[in-house]
Protein backbone atom coordinates (compact mmCIF):
# COMPACT_ATOMS: atom_id res chain seq x y z
CA UNK A 1 0.00 0.00 0.00
CA UNK A 2 1.23 3.50 -0.80
CA UNK A 3 1.53 6.27 1.22
CA UNK A 4 -0.59 8.50 -1.51
CA UNK A 5 -3.40 6.28 -1.14
CA UNK A 6 -3.11 6.44 2.36
CA UNK A 7 -2.73 10.24 2.85
CA UNK A 8 -5.15 11.61 -0.01
CA UNK A 9 -8.60 12.08 1.76
CA UNK A 10 -10.30 13.08 -1.60
CA UNK A 11 -11.20 16.27 0.09
CA UNK A 12 -11.14 18.08 -3.32
CA UNK A 13 -13.89 16.44 -4.63
CA UNK A 14 -17.34 17.70 -3.72
CA UNK A 15 -19.88 15.14 -2.28
CA UNK A 16 -23.16 15.53 -1.23
CA UNK A 17 -24.32 17.17 2.42
CA UNK A 18 -26.70 15.62 5.12
CA UNK A 19 -28.69 12.11 4.74
CA UNK A 20 -27.33 12.12 0.73
CA UNK A 21 -24.01 12.49 2.08
CA UNK A 22 -24.27 9.78 5.19
CA UNK A 23 -25.78 7.41 2.50
CA UNK A 24 -23.91 8.52 -0.70
CA UNK A 25 -20.55 8.00 2.38
CA UNK A 26 -21.42 4.85 3.94
CA UNK A 27 -22.31 3.06 0.87
CA UNK A 28 -20.00 4.09 -1.38
CA UNK A 29 -16.42 1.95 -2.39
CA UNK A 30 -12.88 1.91 -0.18
CA UNK A 31 -13.82 4.04 2.73
CA UNK A 32 -17.01 5.83 4.47
CA UNK A 33 -15.18 8.42 5.74
CA UNK A 34 -14.68 10.67 3.06
CA UNK A 35 -12.38 13.58 4.34
CA UNK A 36 -10.86 12.09 7.04
CA UNK A 37 -7.38 10.09 7.31
CA UNK A 38 -7.46 6.21 8.96
CA UNK A 39 -5.49 7.91 11.61
CA UNK A 40 -8.10 10.72 12.93
CA UNK A 41 -11.33 7.61 11.66
CA UNK A 42 -9.04 5.23 14.03
CA UNK A 43 -8.72 7.80 17.02
CA UNK A 44 -12.37 8.63 17.23
CA UNK A 45 -13.40 4.24 16.92
CA UNK A 46 -10.67 4.40 20.43
CA UNK A 47 -12.56 6.89 21.78
CA UNK A 48 -16.01 5.52 21.35
CA UNK A 49 -15.15 2.17 23.19
CA UNK A 50 -13.56 4.21 25.87
CA UNK A 51 -16.79 6.14 25.54
CA UNK A 52 -18.28 2.41 26.50
CA UNK A 53 -15.54 1.65 29.37
CA UNK A 54 -16.27 4.63 31.50
CA UNK A 55 -20.09 4.24 30.72
CA UNK A 56 -19.57 1.17 31.94
CA UNK A 57 -18.04 2.40 34.85
CA UNK A 58 -19.99 5.26 35.95
CA UNK A 59 -22.91 2.93 35.08
CA UNK A 60 -21.98 0.18 38.01
CA UNK A 61 -21.07 2.86 40.34
CA UNK A 62 -24.83 4.52 39.46
CA UNK A 63 -26.11 0.58 40.07
CA UNK A 64 -24.52 0.60 43.66
CA UNK A 65 -24.82 3.87 44.58
CA UNK A 66 -28.78 3.42 44.07
CA UNK A 67 -29.24 -0.16 45.47
CA UNK A 68 -27.83 0.02 48.57
CA UNK A 69 -29.90 0.51 51.68
CA UNK A 70 -26.85 2.55 53.44
CA UNK A 71 -26.72 6.47 52.95
CA UNK A 72 -24.16 7.63 50.01
CA UNK A 73 -21.31 9.30 51.75
CA UNK A 74 -21.93 13.38 50.75
CA UNK A 75 -18.96 14.41 48.36
CA UNK A 76 -19.53 17.76 48.73
CA UNK A 77 -18.40 17.35 52.54
CA UNK A 78 -15.48 14.69 52.06
CA UNK A 79 -13.97 16.19 49.15
CA UNK A 80 -14.06 19.66 51.35
CA UNK A 81 -10.79 21.67 52.13
CA UNK A 82 -9.91 23.77 55.04
CA UNK A 83 -7.69 26.01 53.80
CA UNK A 84 -7.00 28.38 57.04
CA UNK A 85 -9.86 28.18 58.91
CA UNK A 86 -12.53 28.00 56.50
CA UNK A 87 -14.09 24.87 55.40
CA UNK A 88 -14.78 25.28 51.22
CA UNK A 89 -16.81 22.25 49.88
CA UNK A 90 -15.44 20.76 46.54
CA UNK A 91 -12.60 22.93 45.83
CA UNK A 92 -10.04 20.81 45.30
CA UNK A 93 -12.34 19.37 42.91
CA UNK A 94 -13.02 22.60 41.43
CA UNK A 95 -9.60 23.50 40.80
CA UNK A 96 -8.78 20.37 39.16
CA UNK A 97 -11.73 21.22 36.94
CA UNK A 98 -10.37 24.20 35.92
CA UNK A 99 -6.97 22.92 34.94
CA UNK A 100 -8.07 20.29 33.03
CA UNK A 101 -10.39 22.57 30.98
CA UNK A 102 -7.39 25.14 30.71
CA UNK A 103 -4.92 22.10 29.43
CA UNK A 104 -7.62 21.33 26.39
CA UNK A 105 -7.73 25.14 25.25
CA UNK A 106 -3.48 25.28 25.31
CA UNK A 107 -3.85 21.76 23.23
CA UNK A 108 -6.71 23.34 20.85
CA UNK A 109 -4.58 26.09 20.36
CA UNK A 110 -1.55 23.81 19.74
CA UNK A 111 -3.30 21.93 17.15
CA UNK A 112 -4.28 25.23 15.23
CA UNK A 113 -0.31 26.63 16.08
CA UNK A 114 0.83 22.93 14.06
CA UNK A 115 -1.38 23.31 11.08
CA UNK A 116 0.33 26.60 10.20
CA UNK A 117 3.83 24.84 10.58
CA UNK A 118 4.33 27.35 13.60
CA UNK A 119 6.70 24.44 15.38
CA UNK A 120 7.70 26.38 18.60
CA UNK A 121 4.25 27.85 19.15
CA UNK A 122 2.70 24.26 18.84
CA UNK A 123 5.13 22.39 20.84
CA UNK A 124 5.55 24.71 23.91
CA UNK A 125 1.35 24.92 24.14
CA UNK A 126 1.40 20.85 23.95
CA UNK A 127 4.59 21.54 26.81
CA UNK A 128 1.92 23.57 28.51
CA UNK A 129 -0.76 21.25 28.67
CA UNK A 130 1.26 18.40 29.50
CA UNK A 131 2.28 20.32 32.52
CA UNK A 132 -1.81 21.51 33.14
CA UNK A 133 -2.15 17.68 33.04
CA UNK A 134 1.02 16.51 35.37
CA UNK A 135 -0.71 18.95 37.89
CA UNK A 136 -4.15 17.36 37.50
CA UNK A 137 -2.75 14.21 38.49
CA UNK A 138 -0.42 15.69 40.80
CA UNK A 139 -3.92 17.33 42.59
CA UNK A 140 -5.10 13.68 42.26
CA UNK A 141 -2.43 11.93 44.17
CA UNK A 142 -2.94 14.33 47.06
CA UNK A 143 -6.84 13.34 47.17
CA UNK A 144 -6.44 9.82 47.39
CA UNK A 145 -3.48 10.14 50.02
CA UNK A 146 -6.05 12.31 52.22
CA UNK A 147 -8.85 9.95 51.23
CA UNK A 148 -6.81 6.89 52.39
CA UNK A 149 -5.34 8.89 55.28
CA UNK A 150 -8.84 9.49 55.87
CA UNK A 151 -9.57 5.64 56.22
CA UNK A 152 -11.41 5.42 52.61
CA UNK A 153 -11.02 1.56 51.30
CA UNK A 154 -12.13 -0.09 48.59
CA UNK A 155 -14.43 -2.05 51.09
CA UNK A 156 -15.08 0.38 53.90
CA UNK A 157 -15.24 3.97 54.36
CA UNK A 158 -15.76 6.27 57.71
CA UNK A 159 -19.10 7.96 56.70
CA UNK A 160 -21.50 5.55 54.39
CA UNK A 161 -21.90 3.39 51.87
CA UNK A 162 -19.25 0.97 51.55
CA UNK A 163 -19.33 1.29 47.75
CA UNK A 164 -18.00 4.58 47.69
CA UNK A 165 -14.38 3.31 48.28
CA UNK A 166 -14.33 1.01 45.17
CA UNK A 167 -16.56 3.33 42.80
CA UNK A 168 -14.09 6.38 43.65
CA UNK A 169 -11.11 4.75 43.17
CA UNK A 170 -11.56 2.78 40.23
CA UNK A 171 -13.41 5.88 38.49
CA UNK A 172 -10.86 8.51 39.26
CA UNK A 173 -7.80 5.81 38.83
CA UNK A 174 -8.92 4.78 35.34
CA UNK A 175 -9.20 8.61 34.44
CA UNK A 176 -5.81 9.39 36.00
CA UNK A 177 -4.59 6.75 33.84
CA UNK A 178 -5.75 8.20 30.88
CA UNK A 179 -4.56 11.69 31.73
CA UNK A 180 -0.71 10.28 32.73
CA UNK A 181 -0.57 8.79 29.32
CA UNK A 182 -1.84 11.81 27.97
CA UNK A 183 0.98 13.28 29.60
CA UNK A 184 3.45 11.20 28.27
CA UNK A 185 1.87 11.14 24.70
CA UNK A 186 2.34 15.44 24.91
CA UNK A 187 5.89 15.19 25.95
CA UNK A 188 7.22 12.71 22.88
CA UNK A 189 4.92 14.99 20.12
CA UNK A 190 5.62 17.88 21.14
CA UNK A 191 9.50 16.48 20.61
CA UNK A 192 8.57 15.64 17.17
CA UNK A 193 6.99 18.95 16.39
CA UNK A 194 10.28 20.65 17.73
CA UNK A 195 12.51 18.84 15.60
CA UNK A 196 10.58 19.24 12.72
CA UNK A 197 9.44 15.21 12.44
CA UNK A 198 6.37 16.73 10.68
CA UNK A 199 7.82 18.87 8.25
CA UNK A 200 10.37 16.41 7.05
CA UNK A 201 7.55 13.75 6.75
CA UNK A 202 9.73 11.60 9.41
CA UNK A 203 8.28 8.39 9.41
CA UNK A 204 6.95 7.32 13.37
CA UNK A 205 9.42 4.55 15.24
CA UNK A 206 5.84 2.58 16.13
CA UNK A 207 3.92 2.52 12.75
CA UNK A 208 6.60 3.85 10.31
CA UNK A 209 4.26 5.92 8.56
CA UNK A 210 4.77 9.66 7.72
CA UNK A 211 4.66 11.91 10.29
CA UNK A 212 2.17 14.96 9.51
CA UNK A 213 0.53 17.98 11.52
CA UNK A 214 -2.53 15.86 11.72
CA UNK A 215 -0.76 13.76 14.61
CA UNK A 216 -1.10 16.81 16.58
CA UNK A 217 -4.64 16.83 16.07
CA UNK A 218 -5.19 13.28 16.39
CA UNK A 219 -3.34 13.91 19.99
CA UNK A 220 -5.32 16.60 20.30
CA UNK A 221 -8.45 14.36 19.96
CA UNK A 222 -7.23 12.09 22.91
CA UNK A 223 -6.51 15.10 25.17
CA UNK A 224 -9.89 17.11 24.60
CA UNK A 225 -11.62 12.75 25.09
CA UNK A 226 -9.65 12.60 29.04
CA UNK A 227 -11.38 16.28 29.38
CA UNK A 228 -14.50 15.31 27.96
CA UNK A 229 -14.84 12.40 30.56
CA UNK A 230 -14.02 14.22 33.18
CA UNK A 231 -16.98 16.65 32.73
CA UNK A 232 -19.40 13.38 33.08
CA UNK A 233 -16.84 12.32 36.11
CA UNK A 234 -17.54 15.42 38.22
CA UNK A 235 -21.19 15.93 37.22
CA UNK A 236 -22.23 12.27 38.05
CA UNK A 237 -19.80 11.65 40.92
CA UNK A 238 -18.35 15.00 42.63
CA UNK A 239 -21.86 16.71 42.40
CA UNK A 240 -24.59 14.66 41.91
CA UNK B 1 -20.86 22.38 5.01
CA UNK B 2 -19.37 24.60 2.12
CA UNK B 3 -17.21 25.79 5.34
CA UNK B 4 -16.09 21.75 5.99
CA UNK B 5 -14.22 21.78 2.37
CA UNK B 6 -12.97 24.87 3.25
CA UNK B 7 -11.78 23.37 6.33
CA UNK B 8 -10.06 20.70 5.40
CA UNK B 9 -7.84 21.94 2.45
CA UNK B 10 -5.20 21.60 4.85
CA UNK B 11 -6.58 20.15 8.11
CA UNK B 12 -8.83 21.83 10.75
CA UNK B 13 -8.12 25.72 10.55
CA UNK B 14 -9.93 28.01 12.76
CA UNK B 15 -9.17 31.80 14.55
CA UNK B 16 -7.51 30.94 17.98
CA UNK B 17 -10.95 33.58 18.70
CA UNK B 18 -12.92 30.73 18.75
CA UNK B 19 -11.23 28.63 21.11
CA UNK B 20 -10.49 31.75 23.65
CA UNK B 21 -14.45 31.95 23.32
CA UNK B 22 -15.05 28.36 24.01
CA UNK B 23 -12.49 28.24 26.93
CA UNK B 24 -14.10 31.44 28.84
CA UNK B 25 -17.67 29.39 28.22
CA UNK B 26 -15.98 26.22 29.59
CA UNK B 27 -14.42 28.27 32.89
CA UNK B 28 -18.39 29.85 33.47
CA UNK B 29 -20.33 26.36 33.00
CA UNK B 30 -18.02 25.22 35.21
CA UNK B 31 -18.11 27.90 37.77
CA UNK B 32 -22.19 27.31 37.54
CA UNK B 33 -21.79 23.92 37.88
CA UNK B 34 -19.85 24.44 40.97
CA UNK B 35 -22.08 27.13 42.30
CA UNK B 36 -24.67 24.64 42.32
CA UNK B 37 -23.10 22.17 45.13
CA UNK B 38 -21.53 25.59 46.76
CA UNK B 39 -25.05 26.57 47.32
CA UNK B 40 -26.71 23.76 48.49
CA UNK B 41 -29.22 23.47 45.57
CA UNK B 42 -31.31 19.70 45.90
CA UNK B 43 -34.01 18.10 44.48
CA UNK B 44 -34.38 18.33 40.88
CA UNK B 45 -33.42 21.58 40.18
CA UNK B 46 -30.16 20.66 41.47
CA UNK B 47 -30.04 17.54 39.03
CA UNK B 48 -31.45 19.51 35.99
CA UNK B 49 -28.73 22.00 35.97
CA UNK B 50 -26.30 19.42 36.85
CA UNK B 51 -27.25 17.78 33.33
CA UNK B 52 -27.66 20.81 31.34
CA UNK B 53 -24.40 22.15 32.45
CA UNK B 54 -22.66 18.81 31.90
CA UNK B 55 -24.51 18.65 28.43
CA UNK B 56 -23.53 22.01 27.30
CA UNK B 57 -19.77 21.60 28.47
CA UNK B 58 -19.36 18.36 26.47
CA UNK B 59 -21.20 19.83 23.42
CA UNK B 60 -18.45 22.62 23.39
CA UNK B 61 -15.43 20.32 23.37
CA UNK B 62 -17.12 17.94 20.99
CA UNK B 63 -18.14 20.29 18.63
CA UNK B 64 -15.09 22.64 18.87
CA UNK B 65 -12.47 21.49 20.56
CA UNK B 66 -12.54 18.25 18.72
CA UNK B 67 -13.92 19.82 15.87
CA UNK B 68 -16.74 17.27 15.18
CA UNK B 69 -19.07 20.25 14.15
CA UNK B 70 -16.94 20.00 10.74
CA UNK B 71 -16.74 16.76 9.96
CA UNK B 72 -19.01 15.23 7.76
CA UNK B 73 -22.39 13.30 8.63
CA UNK B 74 -20.92 10.26 8.40
CA UNK B 75 -18.53 10.69 10.87
CA UNK B 76 -20.69 12.73 13.49
CA UNK B 77 -23.46 10.01 13.34
CA UNK B 78 -20.99 7.20 13.57
CA UNK B 79 -19.34 8.69 16.43
CA UNK B 80 -22.52 10.19 18.38
CA UNK B 81 -25.13 7.84 18.07
CA UNK B 82 -23.75 4.76 19.47
CA UNK B 83 -22.79 6.08 22.70
CA UNK B 84 -26.48 7.41 22.88
CA UNK B 85 -27.79 3.56 23.46
CA UNK B 86 -25.88 3.75 26.22
CA UNK B 87 -28.85 5.47 27.48
CA UNK B 88 -30.94 1.79 27.09
CA UNK B 89 -28.02 0.37 29.24
CA UNK B 90 -28.58 3.06 32.10
CA UNK B 91 -32.30 1.83 31.94
CA UNK B 92 -31.80 -1.29 32.68
CA UNK B 93 -30.13 -0.78 35.30
CA UNK B 94 -32.07 1.48 36.85
CA UNK B 95 -34.63 -1.15 36.94
CA UNK B 96 -32.25 -4.01 38.40
CA UNK B 97 -31.01 -1.58 41.26
CA UNK B 98 -34.36 -0.67 41.94
CA UNK B 99 -35.13 -4.37 42.54
CA UNK B 100 -32.00 -5.15 44.63
CA UNK B 101 -32.86 -1.87 46.82
CA UNK B 102 -36.22 -3.72 46.97
CA UNK B 103 -34.83 -7.02 47.93
CA UNK B 104 -32.36 -6.09 50.19
CA UNK B 105 -35.17 -4.00 52.35
CA UNK B 106 -37.44 -6.78 52.24
CA UNK B 107 -34.79 -9.60 53.48
CA UNK B 108 -32.47 -7.58 55.43
CA UNK B 109 -34.37 -4.58 56.56
CA UNK B 110 -33.21 -1.05 55.95
CA UNK B 111 -29.96 0.21 57.38
CA UNK B 112 -28.28 -2.50 57.08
Amino acid sequence: MTDAALANTGAALTRPTGWRGIVADWSSDQRAFKNVSWGKAMMWIFLLSDTFIFSCFLLSYMTVRSSTTVPWPNPSKVFALTIGDTTIPLILIAIMTFILISSSGTMAMAVNFGYRHDRVKSAVLMLVTAAFGATFVGMQGFEWTKLIMEGVRPWGNPWGADQFGSSFFMITGFHGTHVTIGVIFLIIVSRKVLRGDFDREARGFFTSRKGHYENVEIMGLYWHFVDLVWVFIFAFFYLW
Amino acid sequence: MAQAAVAHVEGQQHPIKLYLVVWGWLFVLSTCSYLVDYFGIHGYLRWSLILLFMILKAGLIVAVFMHMAWERLALMYAILVPPVLVLVFVGIMVFESNYTLFTRIIFFGAGT
